[in-house]
């Protein structure tokens, strides 16, 4: 599978990034470069491997449901770029 | 061409936890927005997301409880996609592995055979914050997000498209809603969206084994809703077909006001939501002994009990069905029934006075002021012949308005009935004197003017006369 500048532009518009023509090239080859060296896994017998989820050997990590103290309406609004009372304000959303 | 319309139903499922999924957040409904609220549900860069462990215990049983099988390696992963309301710009939720699958819940419609509706699957997940617009107070322009409701926890049930008919999907959804809140793990309110319902609608040529293009339903928040969005949308598609059009894969909205379905265009583009194995999150190991202490703590379910009804306490299906629609009310019903023993007569109060009481007043069963033991007293007082079955509808109305004891109000009222065969007689000799003309047609053969003595006598002692005492000194008497 190789990468076109079509899919980096599909990829860039799905995570809302603005690319110039050069950076397109550029990714697509970079992301060419990191499949090719994924591609060389398929080498490898996998046979009866379970599919990896996570890097880290470790199950169930849970919490009990109690109440911790939320941070409050100003601390939670603090790095809002606008806020319109206790509420964040954006830009109209048409539904 | 007839058209057969074939529905899946995905439903929302909020879960009545003290806390949010992944933090330790109040979920409480109606806060200040933005007050329920800390780095891990605001998304904010670092924080580190720890799953509530009664989540899973609610999963479970909502899995145990609808016929599923309990995955023993889940994980969660992420659904990216941008919205306002969605601060992590990703949904914590379940794609590959979620916690239950294949289960399936038995529907009946009224004179049809029961029929078996498969679950997909059911996950954890959370949702998303709330979006207000327009005139609110504090808000100016554009819109206001309010995320305390992002991070709450939610169960997503899928079921197959094995769904026929709006109808089938209204008992399916129904028996759903029954279930979960039976079990304690939701609400159920559907107009504050704690159990909402998306609809999957496609039509096909009856005999077809193609299924056509289907349309996503939101937003019905009711089971009038479901219905009509559901029956609104066949039509829709079926008219489409039949004017040469094609239905479109999309997401359309239902307006209860309006009783139609419209098309969310914002939602058009196709959805790519890369989902991927969530690493904040380590997988959820449940082994077969977790799986058998949550069945061990199942409560007996609503079509169990329903069966026990009928069979151990020879209730009739009606009467079982009626005081299985809650488990708060069949317990009611059950600690009546142990206090008294005489299960019909429970059930008959219980499905009459007590009902009508709790709707009139608006009165959750909870709540209900006359408790089953004072309900067992006021029957026993009905067995005992202190009180006639009419009088006891006077007690009875007193219990509810004052919360008193039944035999308290009959001690206070004077409503001990009155089965001593002179007093009644003494009634029945002047009541007979003051009407010698329907003396006279009754003993002519107008047997009917019967009803028109019962009536008096009872009249003239106040309803406490004893019915049986009366009916039966009265046929003597009236013979002459």
């Amino acid at each position: 599978m190789s990468i076109s500048v079509a899919d980096v532009e599909y990829v860039a518009r799905l995570a809302r990034l603005e690319l110039g023509a050069d950076e397109k090239e550029v990714f697509a080859g970079q992301m060419n470069a990191i499949l090719g060296y994924v591609e060389k896994l398929k080498g490898l017998d996998t046979d009866g491997v379970i599919p990896t989820s996570h890097a880290v050997p470790m199950e169930n990590a849970f919490r009990e449901d109690l109440v911790s103290a939320p941070i409050g309406v100003d601390k939670a609004l603090a790095n809002a770029p606008q806020r319109s009372g206790s509420f964040f304000n954006v830009p109209q959303v048409i539904e | 061409m007839k058209y057969q319309p074939v529905i899946g139903l995905e439903v929302h499922v909020q879960l009545l936890t003290d806390t949010k999924i992944f933090c330790g957040c109040p979920t409480k409904f109606g806060s200040e927005p933005n007050s329920q609220t800390c780095p891990v549900c605001l998304g904010l860069p670092g924080a580190l997301p720890v799953l509530n462990r009664k989540v899973v215990e609610f999963a479970i049983k909502a899995g145990l409880s609808t016929n599923c099988s309990i995955t023993p390696r889940s994980i969660f992963a992420r659904k990216n996609y941008f919205y306002p309301d969605l601060p992590k710009g990703y949904q914590i939720s379940q794609f590959e592995d979620p916690i239950c699958q294949r289960g399936w819940l038995d529907i009946q419609l009224e004179g049809q055979e029961p029929k078996r509706i498969g679950i997909t699957r059911i996950h954890m997940e959370e949702d998303a914050g709330k979006l207000v617009h327009g005139d609110l107070p504090g808000l100016h322009d554009g819109s206001g997000v309010d995320l305390n409701r992002a991070c709450t926890p939610l169960l997503e049930v899928v079921s197959e498209p094995d769904l026929r008919s709006s109808d089938e999907a209204v008992s399916y959804l129904k028996q759903l809603h029954q279930i979960v809140t039976w079990l304690g793990i939701c609400d159920g309110n559907m107009e504050e969206g704690s159990f909402r319902c998306d609809a999957n609608v496609s039509v096909m040529p009856v005999g077809s084994d193609t299924l056509g293009t289907r349309a996503e339903v939101k937003n019905v928040n009711s089971f009038k809703f479901v219905k009509q969005a559901i029956e609104y949308e066949i039509q829709r598609q079926i008219d489409l077909i039949e004017d040469g059009g094609t239905v479109v894969q999309e997401t359309r909205l239902f307006d209860p006001n309006l009783g139609k379905t419209r098309s969310m265009r914002s939602k058009e583009e196709a959805h790519d939501y890369r989902y991927f194995p969530d690493p904040d999150l380590v997988p959820l190991v449940i082994d077969e002994e977790w799986v058998e202490r949550s069945r061990r703590e199942l409560p007996e379910l609503p079509e169990q009990r329903r069966q026990r009804f009928i069979t151990e306490l020879g209730l009739p299906e009606y009467d079982a069905e009626v005081l299985t629609a809650n488990r708060a009310l069949s317990e009611y019903f059950e600690a009546g029934v142990a206090a008294h023993g005489n299960a019909k007569a429970v059930a008959n109060w219980v499905m009459g006075e007590i009902t009508r009481s709790l709707n009139d007043s608006g009165t959750a069963i909870q709540d209900c002021p006359v408790t089953p033991l004072l309900l067992a007293e006021l029957l026993k007082l009905i067995d005992g012949g202190t009180i006639s079955g009419k009088i006891a509808k006077t007690v009875f109305d007193e219990m509810w308005k004052s919360g008193k004891a039944p035999h308290v109000i009959v001690e206070e009222q004077g409503l001990v009935q009155v089965s001593d065969s002179g007093a009644i007689e003494a009634i029945i000799d002047g009541i007979m004197a003051a009407n010698a003309g329907q003396v006279e047609e009754y003993r002519g053969g107008k047997e009917k003017v019967f009803g028109f003595f019962v009536g008096q006598v009872m009249k003239a002692s106040k309803g406490k006369a004893n019915p049986a005492v009366v009916n039966q000194l009265l046929l003597d008497k009236l013979k002459g």
